[in-house]
């Protein structure tokens, strides 16, 4: 059940929200990532796997203009401590307090000093704090952080139009990086797989689950052997994992209808169900084995568009820029990346 | 009443035992004998806790008051610091024949300011009778052009006050100055409150204090009655300058308490002089704001035309009586530290009656006696600036150096009518943990008033008290802390 307040929800709130779950959902994701990332570099293939977060974010060019390096004792602070990147841990810790303190009305008082405390935490890392021995631990921690913060927000968050956006907000950030992480890792370990006769590397391909937290999910499907298209179709199809495409897709088309139903939102939500509903189908229609053999980069390249596409509507349609009088240039104008 | 700390065996050393209040009115400890019974019931209970059990509980408060966020924002060159303000755990506590004095004081006082602010923006006959100087008045820098004439619903301008009171030596309850512009400090009042609660359970227990929780019920409805008249619903907002503002904690917790949006300036726009929130469902007309805005950041147009907080149009939707703003603008003149020195004739003026609350003897320095008089006493008393708050600016002379005084005294004769002077007044004190003791440290009091259709005092208040020894300066910006103020309500 939807409440609609008696006081419609204020647009910077609607904007906050949803960039307070975005920002959360994809600091567990890059804490995950760095975590599993951690434990494999001992091997071999070490040097590609911190090269592949760079490309998962699409921050080569950023790194190499800091640093004119790729060893990864510069990787591991420029995705912890480095102001300069906006999606480090500590960039992503600043932007999450910001929507927190603009939201804090708005939101439980439990909710708010937890994010208080874990966002203080984080700002205040100092550089032995993510020497090499304990990244893994402080991943662990802004890990489960971020996944304390949504069970508050579950059990206190009054389900309001605010509580729409900020599961929009939160799919939205799922589906985004659900698809960087498939594009990026399949195009890396492809090659050795394509070799004739070679038994996949099942460490990397089980890394791979292991960022997405999909790996006892996965192992679940007994009879499914591991296959780098049996992969890419349970991260990308899978009705029941919680961060597969297919699950968040529907996350989305839900609160979209749910939010339509509110009063003269109908109309204003139509071509945002319409772009959602074609997402969808497109994935319904396809076999993961289909969509390799077509080109999984240029379907997942084509998804992200649609995906920011998607969030750029929404903006336009609950947060329109003001027409009345000339704009203010803000800080909200630089918070509208992706 | 039984409590565990009723019936412990006072402690080998006391809290109090060591606990020196010369020459100073003590809030706890030199009351008239014999003492109000609840004070000595308080006093008592302290009495059995040991000076660690005191730190422990106040480390742990003001732990969870940063936790929570309860701060104000320190910004220096580099980096914003969270501050919370310091919280002593040992409460301020006021009988209830003291807070019915304070009360009625209290809305006597609003309500000659709400008279005197309508006449000066009306007929003037204040000025005209020649009780208060007309160039005080219309050359006062926040005198606004914009009321002159205007009607506000139920004459109200000042519909949220904070009355800073003081006690002298012995123990009269004075008035030091009228905040009646944007004053804040009530969302400390009622966190304290639950913070005490929580940490000193036993002191509290069976005691009757009175609730401080109405506060935001009681001014959405003030907010409410004030709106434009024929609105059946009104819509409150409460306009803040945003989250980078050092009171920004405050603005979140009135507005939470009145269940209303927090907005800022772009939130907000004016459509053929009616004012508009943006919302997900499209503009919502508003029409009862109360603003944490100072004026002259209130609307570009109007104002200052490089500040970005405000709200374009604001004023003139104003001016037609589109929407309402708490407080009304040109509140400030009834503040003015030199139109305070008139007020006891501005309420017998408009009233008819002695002021129920004393001020403090005030000397005007643009007068030609009162400069002389300050000259010739500046080693006795305390010069302030007219036109600022938050303590700075102020010569305090039996503290200061020769050097000092006679800086000042070049400053005063430069400038005379930009200060005022007072007597020292030996404020009273309260006892207060400092370090591994309990010592007397100087305290005030604002209590905080709304007013709708009529005037409501909260029966409490931010008691600030000065941590560092000696010092008279209570303001959070110059080293202050706050303490829990109980009201008896028998």
């Amino acid at each position: 059940m939807i409440i609609v307040s008696p006081t419609p929800l204020l647009s910077r709130y609607a904007e906050c929200m949803m960039w307070l779950a975005r920002y959360m959902e994809r600091m567990e994701n890059l804490a995950r990532l760095l975590e599993v990332t951690e434990t494999f570099v001992r091997n071999a293939e070490g040097q590609t796997a911190w090269d592949s977060i760079l490309a998962i974010n699409s921050d080569e060019s950023l790194f190499q203009r800091i640093h004119n390096t790729t060893q990864h004792t510069e990787i591991v602070p420029f995705y912890v401590t480095e102001t300069r990147n906006p999606s480090s841990l500590v960039s992503l810790a600043q932007e999450v307090r910001e929507n927190a303190r603009a939201v804090r009305p708005l939101v439980s008082i439990e909710l708010w000093t937890q994010l208080n405390v874990f966002s203080r935490n984080l700002l205040n890392l100092k550089n032995g704090d993510m020497a090499d021995h304990n990244l893994a631990e402080l991943c662990t921690r802004v890990r489960q952080d971020c996944q304390t913060h949504f069970g508050i927000a579950e059990g206190t968050l009054y389900r309001d139009q605010a509580w729409l956006f900020y599961r929009l907000g939160k799919a939205l950030e799922r589906s985004d990086q659900i698809t960087r992480l498939i594009d990026i890792r399949y195009h890396m370990l492809l090659p050795q797989s394509e070799a004739p006769g070679s038994d996949i590397d099942l460490t990397q391909w089980t890394s791979v689950l292991r960022s997405a937290a999909a790996y006892h999910a996965f192992r679940r499907l007994r009879p499914v052997t591991l296959t780098p298209a049996n992969i890419v179709g349970f991260l990308l199809k899978n009705d029941g994992f919680p961060r597969s495409l297919s699950t968040n897709l529907r996350q989305i088309d839900e609160t979209l209808t749910l939010l339509s139903s509110h009063d003269n939102l109908r109309q204003l939500c139509s071509p945002l169900l319409e772009c959602v509903a074609e997402l969808r189908a497109s994935l319904q229609d396809q076999t993961a084995e289909e969509i390799i053999i077509r080109g999984l980069h240029d379907y997942m390249s084509w998804i992200q568009t649609q995906l920011r596409d998607l969030q750029n509507a929404i903006a336009v349609t609950f947060w329109p820029v003001i027409t009345l009088h000339e704009a203010a240039p803000t800080k909200m104008a630089e918070q509208e990346q992706s | 009443m039984t409590n565990a700390l009723d019936l412990a065996p006072p402690p080998t050393r006391g809290l109090l035992d060591n606990y020196a209040t010369p020459d100073f009115f003590c809030e706890l400890m030199n009351r008239k004998a014999p003492a109000p019974p609840l004070i000595d019931c308080v006093k008592k209970r302290l009495s059995a806790l040991q000076i660690q059990e005191l730190q422990n509980r106040t480390a742990s408060a003001e732990a969870q008051l940063y936790r929570m966020g309860i701060t104000f924002t320190v910004y220096t060159d580099r980096e914003a610091i969270d501050r919370i303000l310091p919280f002593d755990a040992i409460p301020r506590m006021i009988t209830a024949e003291e807070w019915q004095h304070i009360e009625r004081g209290v809305q006597q006082r609003i309500q000659a300011i709400n008279l005197f602010l309508h006449d000066i923006y009306h007929e003037q006959h204040i000025l005209k009778d020649g009780v208060v100087p007309a160039e005080l008045v219309l050359q006062n820098a926040n005198y606004c052009q914009a009321m002159v004439g205007l009607h506000v619903p139920g004459g109200v301008y000042v519909h949220i006050n904070g009355t800073d009171l003081i006690r002298d030596q012995q123990g009269r309850f004075l008035v030091l100055e009228d905040n009646a512009r944007t004053p804040s400090g009530v969302s400390y009042v009622i966190e304290n409150r639950h913070m005490m609660l929580r940490l000193m359970p036993d002191l509290a227990s069976g005691l009757p204090i009175r609730s401080v929780e109405e506060y935001g019920s009681r001014l959405h409805n003030a907010l409410c009655e004030v709106a434009p008249e024929g609105v059946d619903d009104p819509q409150v907002v409460l306009l803040s300058p945003g989250i980078y503002n050092s009171a920004y904690f405050e603005h979140v917790f009135l507005s939470r308490e009145m269940g209303v949006p927090l907005v800022e300036g772009r939130d907000l726009f004016v459509d053929e002089h009616k004012v508009f929130m943006r919302t997900v469902m499209g503009p919502k007309p508003v029409h009862s704001i109360y603003r944490r805005l100072n004026d002259e950041f209130l609307d570009p147009i109007a104002f200052n035309p490089d500040s970005l907080l405000g709200v374009p149009g604001l004023v003139e939707a104003y001016r037609r009586g589109n929407v309402t703003l708490a407080n009304a603008l040109g509140t400030g003149v009834a503040d003015d530290k030199a139109v305070y020195a008139y007020m006891p004739r501005i309420i017998r003026y408009y009233l008819d009656e002695d002021p129920i609350l004393d001020s403090v003897e005030t000397h005007i320095c643009a007068e030609p006696e009162g400069l002389a008089y300050t000259l010739a006493n500046l080693d006795k008393l305390v010069v302030k600036p007219v036109g600022e708050s938050g303590g700075y600016g102020l010569l305090i002379g039996p503290q200061a150096t020769q050097a000092e005084l006679n800086d000042f005294s070049q400053k005063l004769r430069h400038n005379p009518a930009n200060y005022i002077s007072q007597p020292t007044i030996g404020l009273s004190v309260t006892p207060t943990l400092c370090g591994d003791t309990v010592e007397a440290r100087h305290v005030d009091l604002r209590p905080f008033a709304v007013t709708g259709r009529s005037v409501w005092v909260m029966p409490g208040g931010l008691s600030r008290v000065a941590l560092r020894k000696g010092s008279l300066v209570v303001n959070s910006s110059q080293g202050g802390g706050s303490k829990d103020t109980w009201v008896m309500a028998s």
